[in-house]
């Protein structure tokens, strides 16, 4: 049976992490999508759940939503064993899944009162709520509209009013802004750290990094292995191997493919070239030395070359060249 | 040869009837994409970008105006244009039971390619997606990543020389569309394809030549990405307040003060002179005992130019 070590007592006190989990480890089958990951959410924290599709964000929430047995590992939300303690502790998380799960045939306002009937809310309690999330989504005026009909944003923030009518002191958000529009992704973060502010805490995946700099802290998971931690500042100093120079040309398309055909032959050792809008990062052992020689390179092939800066790395520039490393680790 | 043109609209009209109401998805949409170049549709949900793309397609009737691909009219030469252009719907999936090479195939056989010409096509896509080792692995089966780039393979199977790509790194991790995207610059450079691409993405609308900005169905912008980024007003001043919602409706409020947006715990703020607005800002909102750190002038991106330029068209609609 899984879950042998059971050291930690529930417990709901303060100054204890909500989230915790030890070794954390999910199989199905021989494949491992879930591998001894250890990691702890600071209760009012803003957690970024990172990795590309298919690296095991979604089944870590499953484990922690009680929705599938971990493996081997510990794991405690709130202090409840989601398995053993899932009803008590259902009480106190809330969910929004990627797909928005809203009756679409039912009205905004149906969709609320559904979910608030669901999690045992009393018909006065709920109808506070109902006010509170109405004003929260600015759904005002469309409060009888059928879900069906609204748009992305008003769906996303709808969704998310469903997942917290129970006021929960965890929520697990994955990917909770694909698809919708920047005003809207805007909002919706706003959404977030207002709930934070409260005190709730929250666990969002995305795909935007420029949203992972929006968080407290972000952790970055790859084939089911935790491969770093820490808040953004930090990962920016520690976890980058090597400098970012930022490269801006007039014709991005035809630089990067010399950039990228130098990187392959090696006459440059750049770890990595990529686009990143409409200039050209390229990681670098030493920024000042190679700087002059990337725009020699470039110049030497008639393009013209704007400028050649050593950047702060983004998040982006980081997640890259965290995965990739350690990829290039698990071929070995 | 540089200034022919690929995709062309003029005055076009879609409404879409229903028993009581007449919403009017496109409103007199006019815009040129030059051969060889990315263009990138951009706007809120529901603007109509899908709309657009699927009428210039000729999926879907117009009511007025005209459109064509490649000189061949949306309404009248649409069997030339499928066999001109390629194109991915939004949230488009392959038969998720047939392998990575039976999809090709397929995709090959519904544009009536022989059997010969199949095999070097093929061949050549494989090799470009980066798929030549999977191709016995059934779709279904596939990362998200590799699901898209096996789309596009399946829409260059009859070799378009224009592509139109409905949202198509939706859902798709930084790592998968930067390659996409990679694939998508080679295209353009080595083939010299037409690319027309709707996106959400704010950074892949940097990369295009020109983008098109439309709001409830108007074009409200066709620009260079540098373009509509100079038509945002002012500069840009970000920083972190103590108090959040007080700061933004304090800062709102003051003189020199052109647009305010947030930005998580940050604020921006669009002032008309940074020398002159930084201290004035800051000493109002120590009147107040709120205090900002990390405050720093940042050049909008393509991100903040959206959002600036469609809340001011929300404003004026609001204002009627």
């Amino acid at each position: 049976m899984p879950n042998k070590q059971t050291n930690l007592e529930p417990t709901s006190e303060p100054g204890v992490d909500p989230v915790i989990a030890e070794n954390l480890t999910k199989r199905f089958g021989d494949f491992t999508a879930v591998d001894h990951v250890t990691f702890q959410i600071h209760s009012g924290e803003i957690f970024g759940w990172l990795g590309p599709n298919g690296a095991g964000k979604t089944t870590t929430i499953r484990m922690m939503l009680g929705l599938i047995q971990p493996s081997e590992g510990t794991l405690r939300v709130l202090g409840f064993d989601p398995v053993t303690q899932k009803k008590t502790m259902q009480g106190n998380v809330g969910y929004m899944s990627q797909l928005f799960t809203l009756y679409n045939d039912l009205t905004a306002i149906e969709n609320i009162r559904f979910y608030g009937k669901v999690y045992g809310l009393s018909r006065e309690h709920l109808a506070e709520r109902q006010r509170e999330i109405i004003e929260m989504a600015g759904l005002h005026g469309r409060e009888n509209a059928v879900t069906s009909t609204l748009s992305g944003g008003w769906k996303q923030r709808l969704a998310l009013g469903c997942a917290i009518v129970h006021n929960p002191k965890v929520v697990f958000l994955d990917e909770p802004t694909a698809g919708v529009d920047p005003i809207s992704r805007r909002e919706f973060w706003g959404l977030i750290y207002s709930m934070a502010k409260k005190g709730t805490t929250v666990l969002v995946t995305t795909h935007y990094m420029d949203e992972a700099e929006l968080c407290q802290r972000v952790g970055f998971i790859n084939m089911g292995k935790l491969v770093a931690i820490g808040t953004p500042a930090e990962l920016k100093l520690n976890q980058m191997q090597g400098q970012v120079l930022e490269v801006n040309t007039t014709d991005s398309d035809r630089a990067i493919r010399i950039l990228k055909d130098a990187q392959k032959n090696k006459s440059l050792p750049f770890d990595e070239v990529a686009l990143y809008g409409a200039q050209i990062h390229v990681v670098v052992p030493g920024a000042e030395k190679y700087k002059g020689r990337v725009k020699k390179l470039l110049e030497k092939e008639k393009i013209k070359v704007i400028g050649v800066e050593r950047i702060v790395p983004t998040l982006e520039d980081v997640f890259i060249s965290t995965i990739n490393s350690s990829q290039k680790a698990n071929k070995k | 040869m540089e200034n022919e043109i690929a995709i062309s609209s003029h005055d076009l009209v879609k409404q879409f009837k229903g028993r009581h109401t007449t919403v009017t998805a496109i409103d007199h949409v006019s815009l040129q994409v030059r051969k060889g170049e990315t263009f990138g549709l951009i706007g809120p949900d529901g603007a109509g970008k899908s709309t657009t793309t699927r009428v210039i397609l000729g999926l879907l009737r117009r009511d007025s105006g005209e459109s064509s691909v490649l000189g061949f009219d949306s309404m009248r030469d649409v069997y030339d244009i499928r066999e001109h252009s390629g194109y991915i719907a939004q949230q488009f999936t392959l038969p998720a039971d047939m392998t990575v090479l039976e999809n090709m195939r397929f995709f090959a056989d519904l544009h009536g390619i022989s059997s010969k010409e199949q095999k070097k096509n093929i061949d050549e896509l494989l090799i470009f997606a980066g798929l030549t080792d999977f191709t016995s692995r059934p779709a279904g089966r596939l990362s998200g990543g590799m699901k898209k780039k096996l789309a596009l393979a399946c829409s260059l199977v009859h070799e378009p020389e224009v592509v139109m790509l409905d949202e198509p790194t939706l859902g798709v991790d930084p790592v998968s569309r930067r390659e996409f995207w990679n694939l998508l610059g080679n295209l353009r450079t080595e083939k010299g394809m037409t690319i027309f691409v709707c996106t959400p993405y704010m950074d892949e609308a940097e990369r295009c030549n020109h983008v098109g900005l439309i709001y409830q169905g108007r074009l409200i912008a066709l620009e260079t990405p540098e373009g509509i980024k100079k038509m945002v007003p002012g500069h840009l001043l970000e920083f972190q307040p103590s108090k959040f919602v007080p700061a933004r409706d304090l800062v709102s409020s003051l003189k020199g003060v052109l647009e305010v947006q947030t930005y998580g715990a940050f604020l921006h703020v669009f002032v008309d002179n940074v020398e002159r607005r930084q201290p004035q800002i800051i000493s109002a909102l120590k009147a107040q005992k709120i205090t900002c750190s990390n405050m720093r002038v940042i050049e909008p991106r393509m991100e903040e130019a959206f959002i600036s330029l469609i809340s001011r068209e929300e404003k004026e609609n609001n204002a009627k």
